[in-house]
């Protein structure tokens, strides 16, 4: 069945579409996705000083900041199985807040202005990474001292727990919390990106 | 344990397929409008489609019924789909080209049978579901079609179908598919 085999392969080949038609394909469906209201999560991976980002946002805001040491595939796969299997890499619905985070890491933005979708915390958590943008750029605070304001002094471990779980770093500036003793404590980055977070607003 | 993948990994996977299926069932011409169509439609169902289904199948199938669509349109079109142009966008050569038009004249069911089964790599149950019919049938009419081309494609009588091309690797090779 040799005759075959070549004859199937250039079937193939004569029916192929080259790697720009398909990318071109791609691009198309992401758009005619937005346009139908079926895109349910748009993501987008850019490139940045703490590594890549996977930045992935729903019809009401960015639901999701996730660091390459999370694996972006599974962080993928989390979002299909918690939000909506309707997912695209579709980079126009990030554009604005893939703008903010290169003009963040440049040092020129202080402060994030992008709707956000809370829906991946909840209770407490939530609770605690709503009241972390109060700690300005620049500055840092103890988890006890995030405790405080977020109204449960005592509850300083369950701080630590939600700033290792937040779904949006960066903005979400869990990097600020640090320890009470002054060292820089854990981070879902890894250590050298909250290094290099604290710095840069350190300039 | 069966999750749904995100929908950007079903297009990574099986986009090339199904725009070769496209272009072997309508030409290179409507293929995109109907991949297009095939994959939003696709999107849109994909929250109900059952976990572990089939994808390439459910895909196929889509894009038959997008195809029948195009077909239909065609047929209240005033201009001959004789006089569709030539192949745009693949690098083809003119031997390419000469399959491509062999391809195109088949008979429709026997066209789907070779592109569903030979490029889409379905095994002819899944290719009779599709085009209706018994397993036989679609078996049969994938031969026939196969039969013709192998008679009108003389680069393969010669063998002497160009080599290295290795971006065109069958998938129906690709799965041990017995032909």
């Amino acid at each position: 069945m040799n005759a075959n085999h070549d004859l199937i392969r250039d079937l193939a080949w004569s029916t192929d579409a080259n790697p720009g038609k398909l990318a071109e394909l791609r691009a198309r469906l992401a758009d005619g996705a937005q346009r139908d209201g079926i895109l349910d999560v748009a993501y987008r991976v850019m490139d940045s000083p703490v590594g890549s980002l996977l930045v992935a946002a729903t019809e009401s805001g960015l639901v999701r900041v996730a660091y390459a040491s999370e694996n972006h595939d599974a962080v993928l796969q989390s979002l299909a199985d918690r939000i909506s299997p309707r997912i695209l890499a579709a980079p126009a619905r990030l554009d604005h807040v893939a703008r903010e985070l290169d003009e963040y890491f440049d040092g020129h933005r202080q402060r994030f202005d992008v709707p956000l979708d809370w829906r991946l915390s909840a209770g407490f958590r939530r609770t605690v990474l709503h009241h972390l943008p109060e700690i300005g750029y620049g500055h840092t605070a103890s988890y006890a001292a995030v405790a405080r304001l977020a109204g449960n002094p005592k509850a300083f471990r369950a701080v630590g727990s939600a700033c290792a779980t937040n779904p949006l770093p960066v903005i979400v500036p869990c990097h600020r919390v640090v320890r009470a003793d002054g060292a820089m404590g854990g981070y879902l980055g890894g250590a050298e990106a909250k290094r290099i977070l604290l710095t840069l607003e350190a300039a | 344990m069966t999750v749904k993948q995100p929908f950007e990994t079903v297009v990574a996977e099986h986009g090339a397929v199904v725009r070769r299926v496209c272009c072997a069932v309508l030409g290179q011409v409507d293929a995109d409008d109907a991949w297009s169509e095939t994959f939003l439609s696709a999107l849109k169902a994909y929250p109900e489609l059952p976990a572990g289904a089939n994808i390439e199948a459910w895909l196929v199938t889509i894009a038959h019924r997008k195809a029948i669509d195009v077909i239909r349109a065609r047929g209240r079109r005033p201009v001959p789909t004789g006089e569709l142009p030539e192949s745009v966008g693949a690098p083809g050569t003119e031997q390419d080209d000469d399959l491509a038009d062999a391809l195109d004249r088949l008979p429709g069911k026997q066209k789907q049978a070779v592109a569903y089964h030979y490029l889409a790599g379905l095994p002819y149950a899944d290719v009779a579901a599709i085009l209706g019919g018994s397993p036989d049938a679609a078996r049969r009419a994938a031969a026939d079609g196969i039969a013709t081309l192998r008679r009108i494609y003389p680069g393969v009588a010669t063998g002497s179908s160009a080599a290295g091309r290795g971006a065109a690797v069958t998938v129906a090779a690709r799965r041990g598919e017995p032909r």
